[in-house]
């Protein structure tokens, strides 16, 4: 089974409470989707580690070949080629990758070739396996990483995902054929706004959702009334307590030292394997 | 003119709340929420929208039954993984072309799509430009770049001088297009090994790009071991730090009334320290 833990808004605490999660039930793999900013290895301080590059294929062209009549450029939709008076030029950062360009290209003039864009990270903490993805700084395509780690799931047993925040194409690419989506959020007006936008996009992807409030006891009940109306079960609710904060701010799961939540944890994932079914 | 973003790397480690502030202390200030798709800025400055733009993205592709002939070209030569049965994924399709091009029957369509909305409006503190992506649309990045053109039109009409951009999380393809021709940036870090790990790849991508950082410690009391190595951190790599800001409830209860907490509570400490981090910011932009 795969479980994502998602929010919309940053900061509500899905590395917290995926950590927490994958640590008191024992999950087979933790996965973690947000490659722009990975931060679940820093609690789960995996050992060894095999690494291995994200690469995507990019144009080269032959100059020699180039008769510089800017089809490809006309052709690319993401204005990745750029072909003045003699001149061809190829933005990789651009680049999605489509190979549409060597497809138009009347010379056969334009190849291919691997660029590294990220890196992926498979490693072992806890006796679980976790795989966490780093897209290069300055690179702009986050989806093929986060696609690349995905496709290390093993087969069998329980998944957590770990979501990169918003609600656009890397939250699709992290929900999309997995079983549940625990939604963490604040119950304040901007967790509320940003759980309603990446609720929408769940919704369109039809994979069943429930509700964590993390910080509850700030804030107003706007979250609730928005569960409420919509149906959404609320799976928990942990408290703003300054002890989990300063625990957080150490890299510290709180689950190690308030033991008392991990039967908590075990009885919210016993809830979300009954909404599967 | 000048422009400034304020990033986090991040999420949730106060960008909007420092960004609204800002907004209020700055004197008559263009503002611009490029957090398209987690927008939280307009909630409170309470824009009174007076111009809508749709946003068209990529293309989508669209096969046509009746001319199809199932020859499967399009299934092969799609990278994305988009076709599937002789139907398009709308969710996967990136707009490529490749397959409307390919296409031996010309059976594919390559319909425009309305990704987002663009908004121009007034606030209390001056002219805003914001957007909404729909939620799980591509292009966010693009999206941004149509708010930043916007800001400048703006700014040129009504004569301003600043332009504030609130930022979105992350590194990649929306903070990317929300830094291009800034002056300056502002990243707000909370004091965790989180923070301080995003921060740092945060601060190489301005560097990446050759923008001029600087850095606000929002809630330092959280832990000050992690406040002082991200102060000599900063000192090291001499990377200004315009402020630290306390742990202060008044922050929420400002959200909650849809207000600044330098408007909500101007006294409480979080306001104290923003207005001594706003005027650090001033002369460290020479404004």
């Amino acid at each position: 089974m795969k479980i994502v833990v998602a929010s919309g808004k940053g900061g509500t605490g899905k590395t917290s409470v995926a950590v927490n999660l994958a640590l008191s039930v024992e999950a087979e793999q933790y996965i973690d989707c947000d490659v722009e900013e990975p931060n679940a290895h820093i609690f789960l301080k995996p050992g060894h580690k095999r690494q291995q590059p994200v690469e995507l294929l990019v144009p080269i062209i032959d100059e020699k070949k180039c008769t510089y009549c800017r089809r490809c450029a006309e052709f690319c939709q993401y204005n990745a080629l750029f072909v003045v008076g003699e001149t061809a030029m190829v933005f990789n950062e651009l680049c999605h990758s489509c190979g549409g360009c060597k497809l138009v290209c009347p010379e056969g003039a334009i190849t291919e070739e691997p660029r590294q864009i990220g890196t992926i990270t498979v490693s072992e903490s806890s006796g679980m396996s976790l795989v966490y993805g780093e897209l290069n700084v300055g690179e702009a395509l986050a989806v093929p990483v986060i696609a690349a780690v995905k496709g290390q799931a093993v087969d069998e047993g329980l998944i957590i995902l770990d979501a990169a925040p918003g609600s656009a194409c890397p939250l699709v690419e992290t929900v999309h054929g997995t079983d549940f989506c625990l939604m963490v959020t604040e119950p304040t007006p901007f967790g509320l706004h940003d759980l309603e936008v990446a609720t929408e996009v769940v919704e369109q992807l039809t994979v069943p959702m429930g509700v964590v409030v993390n910080f509850a006891g700030i804030g107003d009940r706007g979250v609730y009334e928005f569960c409420e109306r919509k149906g959404i079960p609320i799976l928990m609710e942990i408290p703003y307590d300054r002890r989990i904060a300063e625990l957080y701010s150490r890299g510290v799961p709180f689950t190690a030292e308030m033991t008392e939540w991990r039967a908590r944890f075990t009885e919210l994932l016993a809830t979300v394997e009954t909404m599967v079914k | 003119m000048k422009q400034v973003t304020i990033l986090s790397g991040k999420g949730g480690t106060g960008k909007t709340s420092v960004a609204g502030s800002f907004a209020a202390l700055a004197d008559q200030p263009i503002l611009a929420d490029c957090d398209v798709d987690a927008s939280n800025l307009h909630l409170i400055l309470n824009p009174d929208v007076k111009e809508t733009m749709a946003f068209k993205g990529l293309n989508l592709a669209e096969i046509d039954p009746e001319k199809c002939t199932k020859c499967g070209l399009c299934e092969r030569l799609c990278r994305f993984n988009a076709i599937h049965d002789y139907e398009v994924d709308s969710i996967h399709c990136e707009g490529c072309k490749v397959c409307v091009v390919n296409c031996p029957v010309e059976a594919i369509n390559f319909n425009e799509r309305v990704c987002g909305h663009a908004y121009l409006s007034e606030t209390k503190y001056g002219p805003m430009s914001h957007a909404r992506l729909i939620p799980g649309m591509e292009n966010s990045g693009k999206l941004v770049t149509l708010v930043r053109q916007n800001a400048v039109k703006l700014a040129e009409e009504a004569g301003r001088e600043l332009i504030l951009v609130d930022g979105p999380p992350g590194i990649g393809c929306p903070v990317i297009a929300s830094l291009s021709n800034v002056d300056a940036a502002v990243a707000v870090v909370e004091p965790t090994l989180s923070g301080i790990h995003d921060l740092k790849r945060l601060l190489q991508l301005l560097e990446h790009f050759e923008v001029l950082p600087s850095v606000i410690v929002n809630k330092y009391d959280l832990n000050s071991n992690n406040t002082e190595s991200i102060r000599v951190f900063c000192e090291e790599n001499e990377i200004p730090v315009l402020g630290l800001i306390p742990f202060d409830e008044n922050v929420t209860k400002a959200m909650v009334q849809a207000e600044p907490v330098v408007v909500y509570s101007p006294d409480s400490p979080a306001s104290l320290a923003l207005k001594e981090a706003w005027k650090e910011f001033s002369s460290f932009l020479d404004l």
